[in-house]
């Protein structure tokens, strides 16, 4: 009767099929990239003009002991991969508005895979946004110290701040559910990002609030990137900062470990 | 089937079976729990309690496997608004594993038999709303389902994207393929469905042919408005047994099964009578009266005996 039959299904063939369903909703995000150029650009451009106001007009890096341009293009770094938390909030709320959701969780795809295209295609971005930022940090005099494979460790422990964000990105946009819960999102995200060291140094800031800023994940990937980098960055002194290692990996992972199976359990059940 | 969403009772132990190869029309008004059995029947809701099966197999032990079987059109386009129409419809084909040249040769089939082909790479969402409905309908129809799930299919469509719609389920009848059809048009269970649920309050509260159906509302009925409203009464008397008097709007109502001679009889004496009419008409019962008849609703209104 059928022209057309599904394949049927085997332990091994499962594997592959979860990395096929996922190959085809990466492609589906990078075909909507391909139709929204312009959108794109405006994503790479924006955290770019964030540091060019921030170096030449603002001037931040207060309390830096040494080159403020050397610290505040780390910190921008880490705020940039932070910040894409709000795309990724963006581009699933407005998804699961839409009726080809349904259709997927209609089909006998790995249901996963939708969350796995978001998070490949929102990697890729910030892989992107993080290339051309480090040309334009090159350009305005920002240099790294430590030799390449310090640097790759730097660029490696930003992707990994940006892949916890994904995951706590995916469960808030279930959460909230509508587009306009990400504005709310989008002016939060600013004071978080400011209770951090991306702008200045601690030890300028309050006693306590320096306390509260210096256990920010941001923070711990913003000074550990900087020793990395070989930039200048917190005067040390405090647990925190003395393990901004540690922290820049151990954060992520707890975030990851939190709201990754969250998501993945909220997607499955989205009706329930 | 049993689904509620806090105190609200969804689904009170709706009881539906539908022949192979059949179409079957749930006919309802809003809130009756049409979409909410149709995400169900999907896979995409859990019920809280009762059994359900599609095509043999448990909704929800064995949801992936009904999920190879069937194909969904909810009321929203359930299609990828900024893509193209090629590029969903090859998308979802890659889902359904039929490879990259299978699920492009697949969409090139569906693009032809729904009319699409010269569509191009214009986004769906520049699509009008019959050409987004047959896309989406193409896109239930990639692997030829046994089973077909169409939710409003034609709400919110113009006339003419409705008779697309209807063009094109009719054409899969006969297909062999099971077609379960929500509708709020009586018209619309009436032009597509063999066999027709009547649901309200998340419960079936009849089944049967649309004729039976009918049938069982009283058949057609006549409509007449007066120019004044002082002779209602009188004009009432005059159209026999089961009149519903409409005073705000000076409107008659009664059942009229034979038609043309209800017609004829009912201008006659109301000329005989030297009562004016200002309208006069036959029509089908509507949806409202289907329902008024089948729930008993129609007690609480100023029915006049005559």
């Amino acid at each position: 009767m059928s022209a057309v039959t599904v394949a049927g299904e085997t332990g091994t063939g499962r594997i592959g099929w979860a990395l096929a369903d996922s190959w085809t909703m990466t492609r589906r995000e990078l075909a909507h990239w391909a139709r929204q150029p312009v959108q794109v650009v405006v994503g790479l451009v924006f955290p770019v003009m964030l540091l060019l106001m921030f170096n030449y007009l603002v001037g931040g890096g207060r309390g830096v002991e040494g080159d403020t341009t050397e610290f505040l293009v780390p910190g921008m770094l880490a705020l940039t991969m932070a910040f894409g938390l709000e795309g990724t909030m963006l581009a699933v709320t407005q998804d699961l508005g839409k009726g080809v959701i349904d259709r997927f969780r209609s089909m006998p795809m790995v249901s996963g895979a939708v969350l796995v295209g978001r998070s490949v295609a929102d990697m890729l971005q910030s892989v992107a946004a993080l290339a051309v930022m480090i040309g334009v940090g090159y350009a305005v005099g920002w240099r790294w110290h430590n030799g390449t494979a310090a640097a790759l460790a730097a660029v490696g422990l930003l992707l990994l701040l940006r892949f916890a964000m994904l995951w706590v990105g995916i469960q808030l946009a279930m959460v909230a559910g509508r587009p306009e819960m990400v504005q709310a999102v989008q002016i939060l995200v600013w004071p978080v990002g400011f209770l951090s060291n991306v702008f200045a140094t601690p030890e300028s800031m309050p006693g306590w609030l320096g306390a509260v800023v210096e256990w920010n994940p941001m923070s711990a990937t913003a000074t550990a990137v900087r020793d990395l980098f070989g930039n200048p960055g917190a005067a040390g002194g405090t647990w925190a900062s003395d393990h901004a290692g540690l922290l820049a990996v151990a954060w992520p992972l707890a975030l990851t470990a939190v709201f990754l199976p969250l998501a993945v359990t909220r997607f499955r059940n989205l009706d329930n | 089937m049993h689904k509620r969403y806090g105190d609200k009772r969804a689904l009170d132990g709706l009881d539906l079976t539908v022949r192979r190869g059949t179409v079957h029309g749930v006919l309802g008004p809003n809130g009756a729990g049409k979409t909410t059995a149709v995400r169900i029947l999907s896979t995409l809701l859990r019920p809280d309690r009762g059994r359900v099966e599609v095509a043999g197999l448990d909704v929800c032990a064995e949801a992936r496997e009904v999920r190879r079987r069937i194909g969904l059109l909810g009321q929203h386009a359930a299609v990828d608004e900024e893509l193209g129409g090629r590029q969903n419809l090859e998308m979802f084909g890659r889902l359904y594993h039929l490879g990259a040249r299978g699920a492009g040769a697949r969409a090139d089939a569906l693009l032809e038999r729904f009319g699409l082909a010269d569509t191009g790479r214009k986004p769906v969402k520049q699509y009008s709303g019959g050409m987004r409905r047959r896309l989406d309908l193409a896109a239930s129809l990639i692997t030829d389902p046994q089973v077909l799930f169409l939710d409003e299919p034609t709400t919110g469509l113009d006339p003419r994207g409705r008779a697309e719609v209807w063009g094109a389920v009719r054409s899969l009848v006969g297909g062999g393929t099971t077609v379960l059809l929500t509708t709020q048009y009586l018209d619309e269970a009436d032009q597509l469905a063999d066999r027709i649920s009547v649901i309200d309050g998340g419960r079936a509260i009849a089944d049967g042919t649309a004729d039976e159906l009918k049938a069982r509302v009283g058949g057609d009925r006549i409509d007449v408005v007066l120019r004044d409203a002082a002779r209602l009464r009188e004009a009432a008397a005059l159209l026999g047994d089961g009149v519903v008097v409409d005073e705000d709007r000076r409107r008659l109502n009664a059942p009229a099964q034979d038609r043309m001679a209800a017609l004829t009889r009912t201008v006659r004496a109301l000329e005989e009578a030297g009562i004016e009419a200002e309208d006069i008409a036959v029509r089908r019962p509507t949806l409202d009266e289907v329902f008024l008849s089948l729930t008993d609703r129609t007690r609480d209104d100023a029915e006049v005996a005559a």
